[in-house]
């Protein structure tokens, strides 16, 4: 079946869908490199390849890699057409495939599994699964804004409110425009419902932005002035970039939650998310053990991929921080410069006043009026200097924060497993002791406890499994999604 | 007179322009400078064809103390009460770069290896340009003396050109400097009093209008000139951000394996050509506009010092009167109030007269400078506005047309 496609119908299109898949983004390096050998190498030979670089700590190898490999290109198809390049469309459509749209994507990847025998429901299932990702790629129609910030009531009990608008022609909403009135903490909410349900189940959720006592007190009392506007601006766009990405997330779009907060008018009031509530003290002193966890946990990592993944987030991180810190620092030198060349042009104007040769007087003013329309140039220029690029910079150290937290959360679901584990051989021994002791009610009640325990392992495991398989996937995504972000933001300020 | 030499420095025509009433029987310009740790030395150049000098050329080697000296011997001489005495040149100064330079080579680890030689490079060509300034000014200074058909014919003068060793002046100590300050003071309190008095009125309406528009002129520059420096050091400061931008942006791209890298290396590039195009605006509005500004500044402080001065003799004019008077009226030393009164009025009207004429050279003057100023201000300006938005089309069309 998927099997029996042999490489010749698909020859031409395969070699270049590589070759394709290697000049584009090199998203995974090193599976990538095993898929450039595969063209070349013998399909068998390929797999033993794969099998080496693609190593997970499971303990069924051979069908994991497989899983995982098929993963891959399933990622990187999804990508590929998510990208909206011509230049991918054609590959996949090209596919000679007599049969439906839903074996296509196994057909890419058949030349490569011939000579493993799987189990083809479980094929059929993972690539349904992909299929339907792939499809809510291609019809990625979702728009959202988030506008008109208002402020609603008065003194300390007052907060802003922002209209979050969607416009979609995707069939899971009930219309097609809608918009609410959602205030801050209702963001935070849903961010914390997100994450609460995903995060440890491997997906990158897209930090929400950061609560700012002091900008929002200032707002509170009703401070007129340029400071709380620019806070309130700054706001508005942190909450739309958010949104934006949470809704380009493909699982994250189907969550119920998600729909609840674009759709509903009316939110519960998330009451947790308030800086100094129970929740919030529940919420620091959980971070701090965390930390003190992480410390702790000495995981080996056999897997040579996460290693490195983590390796380059953490560059990342210091980099995205350094040249956060330099452009803060440019935007405040350009503020100044705008001010004093306000203060230089009001004083250009006075001397113009005074001197009574009638030309110079002219030019001198004329000087004024110029350096002063300068001023206003160098003053739009910060704006945008800081809006476009240091905010998507202060964006991106957060999500990577949040990488970096989803990692960690595969280390303690690795710890959990380890931990069970040898709770299972503790027990396993305690049996055996049992056995030797001939005790044989204590015998059953071991018996039962390592049932237990054995059922618990095969959980950790599991969960471990599919945490790596989730993560890898994600950060795929991560990476491809930062390009764009980061590409288009900058020609705009630039310009 | 522009300066071209075959010593160590390569000068740039001085930004200020004097006037000069192209007289070429005394030419006088600094061929060299030597910056030894904290001082200056500076080679004097004269060619003359006057028969002063025993030579037809020649050259000697000042310090700054020695212009300083040069300058209170002119002021100090009544003869040229009448005249406004060229501003004396700023001391050099390169604390404020020699500062920065400590503080960079004490060392941030953070930044890396190519930050820290780009910086090093800035300031070197601050310290650079700051010595260049300095240079500049001392030579101004020179050629405004020499041009003067009154100042040059100062012995002083002479023997500053021409006296082959050194002229052993020392820099004023502590105590003179602050007589200076005192005498600064008194000097300001006296004016304030003399303007008060009930029985001084200002004959002249040329002066009155003159002392009127200097005193506000003289305010208003200073205040530009605080402002313009403002402006330029933000620019400067601006520059300067783009290095760590530029080189974290770099550092991103060599991570990156993918076209975000060549589109990181790009943007890394380009910073650092906008870098180099921000430091030379601010450079160059420095020497435009700052210098000007604060070169007028300073003659205008001059021209103030001439209108005190004809004050002074009107309010010694007015007291003679009033002695004579009175020992008119005593019949006592009539004799010696008489001269006395005499020779106030001579002074008096002498100043006047002198005044009026270099009031009026000081106005001639200043319009030229502006003028050429201002002009190569915009030129420059535009220039650098047009090659920035060069960089940054071409820098946009780059990064498009990538994927």
């Amino acid at each position: 079946m998927a099997a029996e496609r042999e490489p010749p119908p698909l020859g031409d299109a395969k070699p270049t869908d590589f070759e394709e898949l290697e000049d584009g983004e090199d998203l995974f390096t090193s599976t990538v490199s095993t898929l450039e050998s595969s063209p070349s190498s013998p399909e068998p030979a390929s797999l033993p390849a794969e099998d080496v670089s693609t190593n997970s700590n499971g303990p069924k190898p051979a069908e994991v890699v497989l899983d995982d490999d098929r993963e891959d290109l399933f990622a990187e198809a999804t990508e590929e057409v998510s990208l909206d390049s011509p230049e991918r469309e054609p590959i996949l459509s090209s596919e000679p495939s007599p049969a439906v749209t839903p074996v296509t994507p196994t057909t890419l990847i058949a030349p490569r599994i011939e000579s493993k025998s799987m189990s083809a429901p479980v094929i059929f299932d993972r690539s349904r699964e992909e299929i339907e990702e792939e499809a809510n790629g291609d019809v990625f129609d979702i728009e959202i804004g988030v506008s008109d910030p208002e402020k609603v009531g008065d003194g300390m009990n007052a907060y802003m409110a922002y209209r979050v608008t969607t416009k979609t022609s995707l069939s899971m909403f009930s219309k097609s425009e809608f918009s609410v009135k959602r205030r801050f903490s209702d963001f935070l909410g849903l961010h914390s419902k997100l994450a609460s349900k995903y995060l440890h189940v491997g997906y990158i959720v897209p930090p929400a932005p950061e609560k700012s006592i002091v900008g929002m007190t200032k707002v509170k009392v009703g401070k007129e002035d340029s400071s709380s506007t620019e806070f309130v601006e700054k706001r508005r766009a942190a909450l739309e970039r958010y949104l934006q990405r949470t809704v380009k997330h493909p699982t994250l779009l189907q969550d119920p939650d998600l729909r609840q907060f674009l759709e509903s008018s009316e939110l519960p009031r998330a009451v947790n998310t308030q800086a100094l509530s129970g929740a919030g003290i529940l919420r620091m002193v959980n971070k701090a053990a965390d930390a003190v966890n992480k410390m702790t946990i000495k995981m080996n990592e056999s897997d040579a991929w996460f290693e490195e993944k983590q390796q380059q987030f953490e560059n990342l991180d210091q980099q995205l921080r350094k040249l956060h810190a330099s452009v803060e620092a440019l935007v405040c030198h350009r503020k100044e410069l705008s001010a004093n060349t306000a203060a230089f042009a009001k004083s250009a104007a006075m001397l113009g006043n005074s001197e009574d040769h009638t030309a110079l007087s002219r030019a001198l003013s004329q000087l004024a009026e110029v350096e002063e329309k300068i001023d206003q140039l160098h003053q739009e220029q910060a704006f945008a200097d800081f809006y476009m690029f240091s905010e998507l910079l202060s964006d991106y150290i957060r999500l990577i924060a949040a990488v970096k937290g989803v990692f960690d959360h595969r280390m303690k679901c690795w710890q959990k497993w380890e931990d069970a584990q040898i709770t299972l051989l503790k027990k396993r021994e305690t049996e055996a002791k049992m056995m030797v002791a001939n005790k044989p009610d204590k015998i059953q009640q071991a018996k039962n406890e390592i049932r237990e325990w054995e059922a618990k392992v095969q959980q950790g495991e599991r969960d471990f499994e599919q945490i790596s398989k989730t993560i890898r996937k994600e950060v795929g995504r991560f990476e491809l999604i930062k390009y764009w972000e980061a590409f288009l933001p900058e020609a705009k300020a630039i310009a | 007179m522009e300066g071209r030499q075959a010593g160590k420095e390569s000068k740039q025509p001085s930004s200020v322009s004097v006037d000069l009433q192209g007289d070429s029987s005394l030419q006088v310009e600094i061929s060299d400078a030597v910056s030894e740790r904290d001082k200056v030395k500076f080679t004097v150049q004269t060619k003359s064809c006057l028969p002063h000098f025993t030579q037809l050329e020649f050259s000697v080697v000042r310090q700054h103390e020695e212009f300083i000296w040069l300058h209170d011997a002119y002021v100090e001489n009544e003869e040229y009460a009448g005249l406004i005495i060229p501003p004396a040149p700023p001391r050099p100064d390169f604390e404020a770069s020699r500062e920065k330079l400590q503080k960079l080579g004490e060392g941030d680890s953070s930044i890396t290896r190519e930050e820290f030689a780009k910086m090093k490079q800035e300031l070197e060509a601050e310290y650079l340009a700051i010595f260049k300034k300095t240079v500049a000014m001392h030579e101004v200074f020179l050629q405004r003396l020499a041009a003067h058909p009154t100042l040059r014919r100062d012995h002083n003068f002479f023997v500053f050109l021409e006296y082959g060793q050194d002229l052993s002046v020392r820099g004023k100590n502590r105590k003179e400097l602050l007589g200076g300050y005192l005498r600064n003071i008194v000097k300001s309190a006296d004016e304030a009093l003399i303007t008060r008095m009930s029985g001084l009125k200002e004959v002249d309406d040329f002066f009155e209008h003159e002392r009127t528009f200097l005193l506000e002129y003289h305010t208003r520059i200073r205040d530009a000139c605080l402002r313009a420096d403002r402006v330029m050091y933000s620019h400067k400061c601006l520059a300067d951000d783009y290095i760590p931008i530029s080189a974290a942006l770099n550092s991103l791209g060599v991570q990156e394996v993918n076209q975000l890298k060549m589109s990181f290396l790009k943007l890394a590039e380009f910073f650092e050509r906008l870098r180099k195009l921000e430091g030379r605006v601010a450079s160059d509005e420095d020497l435009k506009l700052s210098d000007m500004l604060r070169y007028y500044m300073r003659d205008s402080q001059a021209a103030k010092d001439l209108l005190y001065r004809r004050l002074r003799a009107l309010a010694d004019y007015e007291n003679a009167n009033k002695a004579l008077d009175k020992a008119r009226t005593r019949n006592r030393e009539v004799r010696t109030a008489e001269s006395h009164q005499q020779q106030c009025c001579q002074r008096f009207e002498r100043l006047s007269d002198s005044a009026k004429q270099e009031l009026m050279d000081f106005k001639s003057r200043r319009v030229i400078s502006f003028r050429k100023n201002l002009i190569e201000l915009a030129e420059l300006e535009l220039k650098h506005a047009k090659a920035s938005t060069l960089l940054l089309w071409n820098t946009l069309l780059t990064l498009k047309g990538e994927p």
